[in-house]
């Protein structure tokens, strides 16, 4: 088995394994808390709906902030817009989700797909530096967010490096940005990337309890 | 000539010239140990955790956003008051502790156990610096309600004897008189003899049978008597079958703040007692941000069940009243601004009601800029403006909350919240400022129509 074969093969399977494990054990671990019924008059009714508009709202910045936020905001968006771009809709990724959801989706132009990857790389690099340079950031982060940062560029750069080649064989490079996907999906349900789920909760949660109150949500 | 900064004292025990070291309190009460200490303050704050709470401490990103909504750091720039550092003792215990991968955290060593060092450093960023205003619960991108969380480590650390002495003696006081400023039920109704004949007006006092329970706050006894005369004005003009009593007339609640809930639903049931007992269908809440957060939405939660009446702030009353012609008044000819109480408005839901009673007094009413749900604290909030050390930071954030009523220029100030106008009370006499809070009831109380007054 070569190094292409183990990264597709078992890696990936395992990565997988570990991704849905490790997230429906941290997500039922918050789910599973007890809840105290809460007895107070409600001023408006909340419920899925008052949650899903605090999953949506929460994406904007309310305006007293825009300014002060503006910068790490649009890193933010371009970060996230650019990962999922390169992620869903690169047409060699599409392939193989179809490989196991048998069904497929138009993709963009792998040079358009480029420069959301460059994009997304960019703006990584750029939350990075406002990290270490923020006496606030500096203060309150910790290994996580300087390493699931790192999991989380490295298949975009590794992704990046496919084309250029640099020397080295096309599997190779192939094998090694799919051991930076299996990384990801390895870290994603222990670390800060778990957001991916968790701001449903986060900001649903929220929602009913400010909605249920008539407060600013 | 420069001056030496008369802050640091010089060290006169010294061999070389030096100047002392700022002094740092850490209050402690009780004598139990280190371990002890520690043990309750996370147990005491880890027992009330649900999935809000925990996804709250799971999901943080860390971005900082939360410092740049936090008048505590917008005023100073330290960092150790980002809203989420607040809590990071609370939030590593969590992940240590109980957390899903708690035994990951634990194994690998990746989360350090807290010291007692560790506490005692919190004590300032969990009392003296957060209001529990709720503004940096607004700028989360992940929606975490930081300033909740804040009030849970409270508890946490009331239990292991870790609060300011100040909070500590006032809360005490509250628990054992009733009041926090020390106000019985005699000197209460002497208070109130006393605002019935001065502003001549029919005050009831601890009728049997009503469908109004009307309760104070002890400040406003103490510093705002007024109050008394100008509730009692709107509801006998309101024709609303009421009373004040002696056995439940405390609106604030100092076991809320201090973060006691043993003591805070001792606080609670005075007043729900007394309401159900005289079977009340409307207990009115005065000008007071916290008491509506405490009754309002944490008192049934206190009683267990639903309460068997409304719970009305002021405003909301007047809201109410005016809307619905109960009470009418006369147009008055002010500019007016408005300091919304956080716990009211921003938490409360009640925004739109002291709005309503502002229309109706038809002023010429000029928002601060990003007032409302948006509205800077004024700072002494959360208990804050009872510890005396946090006097010159509380000071110092005021500068926010003169600049937003400033840009204004409208003639009067006004809230309906009477520890917000302690606070600016405070303030107006440190800075000499010329703006003097005044009460929204009482505004109201002096513009009834000819014959409800």
């Amino acid at each position: 088995m070569d190094l292409l074969e183990f990264a597709r093969g078992p890696a990936l399977q395992w990565a997988a394994y570990i991704l849905v494990a490790g997230s429906i054990w941290r997500i039922v671990g918050i789910l599973l808390l007890k809840e105290k019924s809460d007895f107070s008059e409600p001023r408006k009714r909340a419920g899925l709906g008052s949650a899903l508009k605090v999953v949506y709202t929460r994406s904007f910045t309310a305006p007293p902030f825009a300014k002060a936020t503006m910068y790490p905001k649009m890193m933010a968006y371009v970060q996230h817009v650019g990962l999922f771009a390169v992620v869903f809709l690169f047409v060699p990724h599409i392939m193989f989700f179809k490989g196991f959801l048998g069904f497929e989706w138009p993709g963009l132009p792998n040079s358009v797909i480029y420069v959301f990857g460059v994009a997304a790389v960019v703006a990584s690099l750029a939350l990075l530096i406002r990290r270490v340079t923020s006496p606030v950031l500096r203060l309150i982060s910790n290994f996580d967010d300087y390493f699931s940062g790192f999991v989380a560029i490295l298949p975009i750069a590794t992704g990046l490096l496919i084309p250029v080649r640099l020397g080295i064989r096309y599997e190779d490079l192939l094998a090694i940005h799919i051991l930076s996907v299996v990384l990801f999906m390895i870290w994603l349900p222990f670390g800060k990337l778990g957001h991916v789920f968790l701001v449903f909760i986060t900001r649903g949660t929220t929602g009913i309890a400010f909605e249920r109150r008539g407060a600013k949500t | 000539m420069t001056t030496v900064d008369g802050r640091h004292k010089l060290d006169r025990e010294a061999e070389r010239l030096a100047y002392k070291p700022p002094e740092v309190r850490h209050d402690k009460q009780g004598d139990m140990d280190s371990n002890e200490r520690i043990d309750k303050a996370m147990w005491n704050f880890l027992k009330n955790f649900n999935t809000q709470t925990a996804s709250y401490l799971d999901g943080c990103l860390h971005c900082g956003m939360c410092a740049d909504a936090c008048h505590f750091h917008v005023r100073t720039d330290d960092p150790q008051y980002t809203p989420i550092w607040k809590i990071e003792l609370f939030k590593r215990t969590y992940k240590r502790n109980v957390g899903p991968f708690a035994f990951f955290y634990r194994l690998l060593g990746l989360k350090r156990k807290v010291t007692i060092e560790d506490l005692e450093e919190w004590q300032h960023l969990i009392y003296d610096s957060c209001t529990v205003c709720g503004r940096c619960s607004l700028v989360c991108p992940m929606g975490i309600d930081i300033a909740g969380l804040v009030s849970m480590a409270r508890h946490g650390m009331f239990k292991a004897g870790l609060i300011p002495h100040e909070l500590h003696e006032v809360a005490k006081r509250a628990a054992e008189t009733g009041s926090p400023l020390g106000i019985t039920p005699d000197k209460f109704e002497d208070r109130v003899d006393w605002m019935a004949d001065e502003h001549d007006v029919e005050i009831p006092m601890d009728v049997d049978k009503a469908d109004v329970l009307a309760v104070m706050s002890s400040i406003e006894i103490q510093k705002y008597p007024q109050s008394i005369a100008a509730t009692a004005k709107i509801l006998n003009a309101a024709g609303e079958s009421w009373t004040f009593r002696t056995d439940g007339f405390e609106a604030t609640n100092f076991g809320l703040l201090s973060g006691n809930p043993e003591w805070q639903k001792t606080a609670s049931m005075k007043l729900i007692d007394a309401a159900v007992k005289i079977g009340a269908k409307t207990l009115v809440l005065p000008e007071c941000g916290h008491a509506y957060m405490a009754l309002r939405w944490m008192g049934a939660n206190m009683y267990g069940k639903p309460l068997p009446f409304k719970v009305l702030h002021i405003s909301e009353y007047l809201a109410d009243a005016l809307n619905t012609g109960k009470i009418t008044v006369k147009k008055v000819d002010k500019s007016v601004t408005y300091h919304d109480p956080c716990q009211v408005s921003r938490r409360g839901g009640a925004t739109q009601a002291a709005r309503d009673v502002i229309r109706h007094l038809g002023v010429d009413f000029r928002e601060m800029e990003y007032g409302g749900d948006y509205n800077w604290c004024c700072g002494g909030g959360g208990g804050v403006v009872t510890i005396t050390r946090a006097d010159p930071l509380r000071h110092r954030v005021f500068k926010l909350k003169m600049d937003q009523v400033e840009s204004t220029e409208a003639d009067e100030l006004l809230s309906s919240c009477a520890n917000c106008r302690q606070s600016f009370d405070d303030c107006q006499e440190h800075f000499g400022w010329d703006y003097t809070m005044g009460s929204l009831m009482e505004m109201v109380a002096e513009n009834l129509e000819e014959g409800q007054s």
